[in-house]
């Protein structure tokens, strides 16, 4: 569990983040939405570490951030997994080398013991066959799943996704966006998704965090989306007319 | 302007300090390692070796051409090969021309790192990233002094080769001339100075690969400025250590 509590974020002057407060949950995939300059990377970014907030605290589970010294703040880092928007894999290395990357920098696992937990991690990620082959001889959507596989190899406890639809079709989308969510229950992690993909957001939220303007606006899940009455969100939410039509019928068999 | 000089070499002496800081671990430093003499060593050989060779061959025969005066002995075109290539070309051309070849190489594949938020995944791992990436091209180049050496022997083959096959010298002549008046320290001066250069080499281009902004574009400009900067740094560097370990 990751705990929030009254973050404000400046940058020359400017607050990006506005006191933030909010709970996300082990076991959940929380979803953080916002249009483009609503401060969702640099909450992202701040809860990672990479910026360090002007005031409030940040939890994990019971773990002060702040308060942690250099070794104990590097502990945790390993107790982390990211996928970037991306997918930030290291060119010069195979898929399998990728996967194994942490395990091989983290642990003093054996060779056998890495490729082991590799390969079982390929296979659940359904990337058989893929093993030798280099981050630009796969498509995109195997990028993420190697993206989201090197993430996963070592147990973390925390999971970071930003944006991990952007250049994706909508059928691969979907099978990403369920690839999260099965490996959040699946390993009981907390896992924050960083997305304005609306698909993701009805398919997977199932705790949902809405910015605007550095402001927490809005949180629920992907039910309570549908019945929200907050202007600002049904504006985001509902901007195309397909999702308009999906409101209105979704709405229209709920009340059935 | 002199702010920003300032800012830029105080935070390349940072960045030294974090390079030896939190060291990878080894089973993994060791393979980096391996891959930076492949990339960095062995893959200059070819270049320097083709270099050397014709260079000292033109040399050879620029000095012998211009060695009109029948008094001046012609054994002198093997002392002036000698002298130019281990003086001067070897450590110093050879390593503006790396500073295009290796420095470049450096600092695009460190800056695509930085774009393609590669870096940025080391760091969020909780790994030192200048650690990891720079320090094995650090430790690489220690081999970089036995490219130099080669590029002496092949610079002074090239040059004999060049004198005895254009019919300018004999290959006896040209022989004596490499052995008058030897100083040994002109090779320890050499490879004192290739060490240095080295390490300018492979750190000045990181330099610029680490902390640069942008996009791919941005890369090629970082590319071109490393390359400037490390030859400015080179050619600085040759003249300070020419007057502290030649002038008497």
């Amino acid at each position: 569990m990751i705990e929030v509590k009254n973050i404000e974020k400046s940058f020359n002057g400017t607050k990006v983040l506005k006191g933030i407060s909010t709970v996300f949950e082990t076991g959940k995939t929380n979803l953080i939405i916002g249009q483009s300059g609503s401060g969702k990377t640099v909450l992202l970014k701040t809860l990672l570490g990479v910026h360090i907030p002007d005031s409030g605290t940040i939890t994990f589970d019971g773990r002060d951030y702040a308060k942690l010294d250099k070794k104990e703040k590097r502990d945790l880092r390993t107790e982390i997994g990211m996928v970037f928007q991306g997918s930030a894999l290291f060119d010069s290395m195979s898929v399998e080398q990728n996967i194994s990357f942490p395990l091989r920098m983290f642990t003093n696992k054996s060779s056998k013991e890495i490729a082991m937990r590799t390969n079982e991690v390929i296979e659940r990620v359904n990337l058989e066959g893929a093993n030798s082959k280099k981050p630009s001889e796969i498509s995109g959507g195997m990028q993420k799943r190697v993206a989201i596989a090197r993430a996963i190899v070592n147990n973390p406890k925390y999971l970071f996704c930003d944006e991990p639809n952007s250049g994706l079709d909508p059928k691969t989308a979907i099978v990403i966006d369920n690839l999260i969510q099965e490996i959040t229950h699946e390993y009981q992690m907390t896992t924050v998704v960083n997305t304005h993909d609306m698909n993701s957001v009805l398919e997977i939220g199932e705790h949902i965090v809405f910015l605007k303007d550095g402001v927490l606006v809005w949180n629920g899940n992907h039910k309570e989306i549908l019945r929200t009455q907050n202007e600002d969100l049904v504006d985001f939410v509902y901007s195309s007319e397909l999702f308009k039509e999906i409101r209105r019928v979704s709405l229209l068999m709920e009340n059935k | 302007m002199i702010k920003k000089a300032l800012t830029q070499i105080g935070l390349y002496f940072i960045m030294l300090k974090d390079v030896f800081s939190r060291p990878t671990k080894w089973r993994v430093m060791k393979e980096l390692i391996f891959k930076e003499i492949d990339d960095l060593i062995i893959g200059s050989l070819g270049i320097v070796s083709f270099l050397s060779f014709f260079v000292g061959g033109v040399v050879a025969i620029q000095t012998a051409l211009n060695l009109t005066n029948p008094l001046i002995p012609k054994y002198l075109i093997g002392f002036a090969t000698r002298q130019s290539v281990i003086l001067e070309f070897a450590p110093t051309f050879i390593s503006i021309i790396m500073a295009g070849k290796m420095g470049s190489f450096i600092t695009s594949s460190i800056g695509t790192m930085r774009v393609t938020e590669q870096i940025d995944a080391l760091e969020v791992m909780g790994i030192n990233s200048l650690n990891y990436l720079v320090f094995p091209k650090l430790v690489a180049i220690i081999l970089y002094p036995f490219v130099i050496c080669i590029s002496m022997f092949l610079g002074i083959l090239g040059g004999w080769f060049g004198g005895v096959m254009g019919g300018f010298v004999t290959s006896e002549q040209f022989i004596l001339g490499l052995q008058d008046t030897f100083i040994p320290f002109h090779i320890v001066y050499a490879l004192i100075k290739t060490a240095i250069f080295g390490f300018l080499l492979a750190s000045i281009p990181a330099f610029y690969g680490y902390y640069m902004k942008g996009g791919a574009l941005e890369v090629g400009k970082a590319s071109t400025t490393a390359f400037v900067w490390t030859s400015v740094a080179i050619i600085l560097t040759n003249y300070i250590l020419t007057q502290l370990l030649l002038s008497k």
